[in-house]
């Protein structure tokens, strides 16, 4: 155990071996690789380029024909109409961004703080039909949204939660719930039982013991859990739409499809809209991508 | 410091799974009592439930004078080595140490003095500002002790400390061990599958199997008188030849011809197996003074010993253990006789020592 994280780490001259034998043989097949690899990143990439691109024109150029790639006029014009409304004050769509910020982020720490203890449960103690538990729990995830919304929709209307935030809320944490305590499952199993045996017999009761040792040891895995969530929750629509009508309720993601469909489509601010949309997450995953990289890969090491 | 008495100890697992099945022990104030046993006979399972980590589903365990089967593992006063250390990984070994001590709300001060003296008695100075992935495994096996041992507890619980770690470096942590212990006076049980490690550390020896206890003795009562089949087979390596005999004319015969010493008390009219150890056997020229007819089938060199075996017409080929001086070659003809003590006779039905 000890040392072979230094070890891991320390490969640089072991690479630099096999670089000979690489450079005699493979040119080509060097070349073709970066061939295929910039095809398929201009593919994936495009369309984002696309929406940047879109999200900055003037609506002329934006409708223009032929497409213009470079030489358009460079406008804001889409940005602000995002936040503002016409008239001043606040647009539709900056509040329907505020209520993905709260619906995302409240279920996502329900989520959290009622799926990590389980997890924990789950891993440590015995318990009747534990793999029956767990497929269940699992199972409720297997029904794709679309099939249950209409149940959850006569349900929430019969107890007024139809058009409100905790009621997307609630459903997103119940489904993010069988999800967390699975992913993190995982991670407490490899947290040896034994720290927290040792601390109870230092003096602490298991409570103590798994929130002074268990949990920090568990952070990489709950943030790469949460985000997990939080991109499921933030990007959630068939829910959205359903359960929720009202300007002031709905999350972005209703509120952006809305922006599509009346006679004319102003494809700027849908542009502007979603590359608004899209930020969060991706900062969001940048912050914690040590913590990401770390919780999917945690298993692979043997101690 | 304290004793600690285990009375008709059973535990089943909510799974169905019978650990414990019922064991009794009585574990005197200052003893190093070891548990020694098979794989999965319930030495951890027994441990723990002592440690209580593991709540006992019948049976009364008691520390000193208290009866501690309700109590938290944290009021029971004791200390425990896993077999993984379970050193904290994000504090470095100075603070590893100073944390029992600070759960339990010491001073400054007295906590500072505390993890020196263990620092000092395990020789951890140039340790103490390393992090555990920092350390060897003898390393953090010393800081797990000394952890263990920062707090004065009233007793030590292991639990197959030495496992992981090479051949060298755990005799010379057995004998650190047992001088240790015997420095601190502290009621120490240690669980081991190891007879050597169980052999020479142990005040007092139990042997598990199968969630019971089938012997509590000395290390040399062990050795010499194990009560039981189980036992006979198990402590030893070589372990006993056990040897079908019968009783004539005062005598134990076996269906070889091979006489050995009887016991006082014989039963009669029952089937018995003697146990006899690979060095109360000697294997000799043919045709000598005593011996039956045999031939050696195979010969393990170790250096100080050879362990001969060698098939003497009985159901099962014996082993023999001779000095490196005396050699055959195999296939030999040569003569098998018994040249120890009176050996141990056990029932063949019942599986226990009758004399
Ligand atoms: N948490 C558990 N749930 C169900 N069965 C268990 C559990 N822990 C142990 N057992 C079973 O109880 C029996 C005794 O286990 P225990 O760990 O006490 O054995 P052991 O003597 O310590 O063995 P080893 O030398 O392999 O450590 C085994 O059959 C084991 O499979
Ligand atoms: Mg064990």
């Amino acid at each position: 155990m000890a040392g072979s994280i230094d070890e891991a780490v320390s490969t640089g001259p072991a690479r630099d071996h096999t670089r000979p034998a690489r450079r005699g043989g493979g040119r080509g097949r060097a070349v073709l690789e970066v061939a295929l690899l910039a095809v398929l990143a201009v593919v994936m990439l495009f369309p984002a380029l696309w929406m940047i691109e879109t999200s900055i024109k003037e609506n002329r150029d934006v409708y223009a024909i032929p497409a213009k790639f470079f030489d358009f006029k460079v406008t804001m014009d889409h940005f602000r109409d995002v936040f503002a409304a016409s008239g001043g004050g606040r647009s539709a769509l900056s509040v329907s961004f505020l209520n993905s910020v709260v619906v995302a982020g409240v279920s996502t720490v329900l989520a959290t703080v009622l799926g990590v203890p389980a997890a924990w449960a789950y891993s440590r103690f015995a318990m009747k039909a534990k793999k029956d538990q767990l497929f269940f729990i699992l199972s409720t995830r297997f029904m794709p949204p679309v099939v249950v919304v209409i149940p959850i929709f006569l349900m929430y209307r019969q107890v007024g939660l139809i058009d409100t935030k905790l009621g997307l809320i609630l459903i997103y944490a119940a489904f993010n719930v069988p999800f967390t305590i699975w992913m993190m499952k995982g991670f407490v199993d490899e947290v040896p039982a034994e720290y927290e045996d040792a601390a109870m017999l230092d003096g602490y009761t298991r409570l103590q013991a798994f929130w002074k040792f268990t949990l920090p040891l568990l952070l990489p895995g709950i943030a790469a859990t949460a985000v997990f969530a939080l991109i499921f929750s933030w990007n959630e629509f068939v829910f959205a739409i359903f359960l929720t009508s009202s300007d002031n309720v709905r999350t972005a993601p209703p509120a952006i499809a809305g922006l599509i469909g009346g006679t004319t489509v102003d494809w700027g601010l849908v542009a502007a809209a979603s590359v608004v949309f899209a930020l969060p997450v991706l900062a969001f995953a940048y912050l914690v991508r040590r913590h990401l990289v770390a919780g999917v890969t945690l298993g692979a090491v043997r101690r | 410091m304290a004793g600690i008495e285990v009375t008709a100890l059973h535990k089943r697992y909510p799974d169905g799974t019978v650990a414990v099945d019922h064991v009794d022990l009585s574990i005197g104030d200052g003893e190093l009592f070891v548990m020694l046993g098979p794989s999965g006979c319930g030495k951890t399972t027994t441990l723990r439930a002592i440690a209580g980590l593991e709540r006992q589903t019948t049976g009364d365990i008691r520390i000193g004078d208290t009866l501690v089967n309700d109590l938290p593992p944290a009021e029971r006063d004791i200390a425990m080595v896993f077999q993984f250390y379970a050193l904290y990984p994000h504090l470095k070994t100075r603070d590893n140490l100073a944390f029992p001590l600070r759960a339990e709300g010491l001073p400054k001060p007295e906590v500072h003095e505390r993890v020196d003296e263990a620092a000092r008695l395990m020789r951890l100075g140039p340790l103490l500002d390393r992090r555990p992935h920092r350390l060897s495994g003898g390393e953090q096996q010393r800081v797990a002790l000394a952890r263990a041992l920062v707090r004065r507890p009233r007793a030590f619980l292991m639990d197959e400390p030495l496992t992981n770690l090479d051949a060298e470096l755990r005799a010379d942590m057995r004998t650190e061990i047992k001088h240790l212990q015997g420095e601190l006076g502290t009621t120490m049980v240690y669980v081991t599958h190891d007879q050597v490690e169980a052999m020479s550390l142990g005040h007092r020896i139990a042997i598990l199997n199968k969630g019971r206890v089938e012997q509590i003795g000395t290390p040399l009562e062990v050795y010499d008188r194990p009560a039981s089949l189980f036992c006979a087979a198990f402590i030893g390596s070589p372990p006993m030849n056990l040897i079908e005999v019968e009783v004539a004319d005062g005598q134990l015969r076996s269906h070889s011809g091979l006489v050995l010493t009887p016991p006082p008390n014989l039963p009669r009219d029952r089937r018995l197996v003697a146990g006899v150890r690979p060095e109360a056997l000697e294997v000799t020229e043919p045709g000598a003074e005593r011996s039956v007819p045999a031939r050696v089938i195979s010969a393990e060199w170790l250096g100080d010993e050879i362990i001969y075996v060698v098939d003497h017409g009985g159901r099962r080929d014996v082993r023999v253990r001779m000095p490196p001086t005396v050699r055959f070659t195999a296939d030999a003809p040569v003569g098998l006789r018994h040249a120890g003590g009176t050996p141990a006779v056990y029932d063949v039905s019942t599986e226990e020592l009758v004399a």
